[in-house]
């Protein structure tokens, strides 16, 4: 239990998914306008990668990895199917953004309207697509990767909330031209890491 | 500044011309311009009591700050002195050869003490200022904006929080990237979201770390093998015992608190860092609420972590009464967690804003063993929850309203 707690820690706050690996930028910059809309993504994402990665763990320990095909029988124990993890990983978080789109189109029209693009693009947000992968690199069991899934998602989802507060505030400074917008955002994401490495070296 | 008014304003027609104290004019004219220019209130239906301007308000923290600069100057003296008295050998730069070419020798006496401290002090004031006015005066051209006087506190905010023995170049660049990307790319004073002062420290403490962090770095000579000049803190984090056999109100904690101990040249009095608030507080320009807040936060904290207890880790152990002594915490909390620009605006949220700080420093100082001090990153890190806290208690004041008055 206490291996848990500190797992989801870890990856909501030492190893944050946005402001240690620099990870799902994209939405992360153009997302960060309004608190509200970030909110909305932040939860979006931290459903598809609760959901996504033990997903990807079941399919990966029980299909994918080498010998995982052994509880079909003898003759399939040879079988290394791990050349498709990435294909087989991007499908799942496909299908599970498509059913995060539908939902939100079907009971909250005005957030996913807000959202636009960057709702299916959820799906080649790197976050996500790293999480999965961290999962397969770290050899996480099913309990675990849930709970690395929950925690990086909650990281990811504070990091954004806080930019888009800050970018709230930042509509009273006189930013240069030349920055305005993303340059401003990017400078903007550099310090808050600053912030953040008051977390690096934390064991746990 | 309610009490000092009345006080100006009476005695003020002694300073005139024929008064009895004719004499001293400029100094009440001086006076009178730093605190109390402009002095215009409205006179219809609008409100202003007290027309408090930018300069006022700097001016009034560098006073809170400038018995800390002079104790600064005096105990890096002390520091470097008492350790060559102890049998460290003074360092080999032209602040050595100065000293001695005018004819002072190494020994721990008020006179010496100050010189000595001096020499190393005032070229990183100097260095902070020519750098940051450079630049201020600089971008104020281009963006054709007026020079304020914001930098006059984050310049004398840098030189207190850096170690004695920081080469200048490396300040000169800290200074110029915490001016320059941690506030004029936002359009200067009042519009950053980090604190100036701490991006400048933050930028060196991860770019240089070796000439601002260990035990090397915090006494200006040199020791001898075996002898540590490690912050108080850091050996904490070393030896469980170091800091908890000694109680509250014993000698060392004494000396903790007055700030005769090695560290950041003006981090170390937590005695000075009181006046200082009491002056912020008085004069309504520090909030008490974040100040509050950061006890607050350090106290429950440091209480858990006390009740919790670690065999491993000593510094679980630390009570209270230390942590708010060493390092950091007493500077942070008066100076830097109330810069009213990258703090939380609402009342509300500004408590909250402080216990966040108060969570955050001792957290890192007893959990994250890759630092033993915690003040600078824990106020840069609520520095970017501010806005949300702000978001979060504005939406529920709109919220209660509506529920109160019907949509």
């Amino acid at each position: 239990m206490e291996h848990l707690l500190s797992l989801a820690v870890k990856a909501a706050f030492v190893e944050n998914m946005a402001l240690a690996y620099f990870l799902g930028m994209c939405s992360f910059l153009a997302v960060s306008k309004k608190v509200d809309t970030a909110i909305g993504l932040g939860a979006a994402v931290i459903f598809v990668l609760t959901v996504t990665t033990p997903l990807n763990n079941l399919l990966y320990t029980y299909i994918l990895k080498e010998g995982a095909l052994s509880w079909m029988g003898e003759d399939f124990a040879q079988v290394d199917l791990s050349f498709l993890t990435f294909l087989t990983l991007i499908g799942t978080i496909a299908a599970s953004v498509q059913i995060v789109e539908m939902t939100l189109d079907k009971y909250a029209p005005a957030l996913y309207s807000a959202l636009g693009v960057f709702l299916p693009l959820i799906a080649v947000n790197c976050a996500i697509l790293g999480a999965s992968l961290f999962m397969v690199e770290r050899d996480y069991n099913l309990v675990e990767s849930t709970v690395f899934g929950v925690g990086s998602g909650i990281g990811w989802a504070m990091a954004i909330i806080a930019l888009a507060a800050i970018r709230e505030k930042m509509r009273y400074s006189n930013v240069p031209d030349g920055l305005r917008g993303l340059g401003i955002t990017f400078i903007v994401t550099g310090l808050m890491a600053i912030g953040f490495m008051a977390f690096a070296g934390i064991q746990l | 500044m309610e009490f000092l008014k009345k006080l100006h304003e009476t005695h003020g027609k002694k300073f005139e011309k024929g008064g009895p104290l004719e004499k001293l004019y400029p100094l009440w004219e001086a006076h009178d311009t730093a605190f109390f220019t402009p002095g215009h209130v409205t006179k219809g239906s609008t409100h202003v009591r007290d027309a408090l301007d930018l300069k006022r308000m700097m001016i009034t923290v560098v006073v809170a700050l400038l018995p800390i600069v002079l104790f600064a100057m005096y105990n890096t003296g002390l520091q470097a002195n008492a350790a060559i008295e102890g049998g460290a050998t003074a360092l080999d730069n032209w602040q050595t050869a100065a000293f001695t070419a005018m004819g002072f020798e190494f020994i721990n006496a008020p006179l010496e003490n100050v010189l000595h401290g001096a020499l190393y002090f005032l070229p990183i004031f100097i260095t902070t200022f020519a750098v940051g006015g450079l630049i201020e005066v600089g971008t104020a051209i281009v963006r054709n904006h007026e020079v304020n006087e914001g930098f006059l506190v984050t310049g004398f905010l840098i030189p207190l929080t850096v170690p004695p023995t920081l080469p200048l170049w490396q300040l000169a660049l800290g200074t110029a990237f915490g001016i320059l990307v941690g506030k004029e790319v936002f359009g200067g004073t009042g519009m950053n979201v980090l604190n100036p002062a701490l991006t400048a420290r933050a930028f060196l403490f991860f770019a240089y770390p070796g000439q601002i962090s260990g035990d090397k770095v915090w006494l200006a000579a040199d020791l001898p093998d075996g002898q540590s000049g490690a912050t108080w803190l850091a050996q904490a984090a070393v030896d469980g015992n170091a800091l908890t056999q000694h109680a509250f109100g014993s000698d060392e904690w004494m000396n903790a608190f007055l700030g005769f101990i090695p560290g950041s040249m003006g981090e170390t009095s937590a005695l000075l860092c009181l006046v200082g608030a009491f002056i912020l507080i008085v004069t309504q320009i520090g909030s008490w609420r974040t100040m509050l807040g950061v006890v607050l936060g350090t106290f429950t904290l440091t209480f858990l972590l006390n009740a919790i207890g670690s065999d491993t880790n000593p510094m679980f152990a630390v009570p209270f009464h230390w942590h708010v002594v060493i390092g950091g915490w007493a500077f942070g909390c008066v100076f830097m967690a109330t810069d009213p620009v990258s703090s939380a605006f609402t009342d509300v949220g500004k408590l909250w804003y402080g216990f966040g700080i108060g969570v955050m420093v001792i957290l890192v100082r007893v959990i994250n063993p890759a630092y033993p001090e915690g003040m600078m990153l824990a106020i840069l890190f609520m520095n970017m929850f501010a806005p949300l806290i702000d978001h979060f208690i504005v939406q529920g004041n709109i919220k209660r309203r509506l529920a109160r008055h019907g949509a």
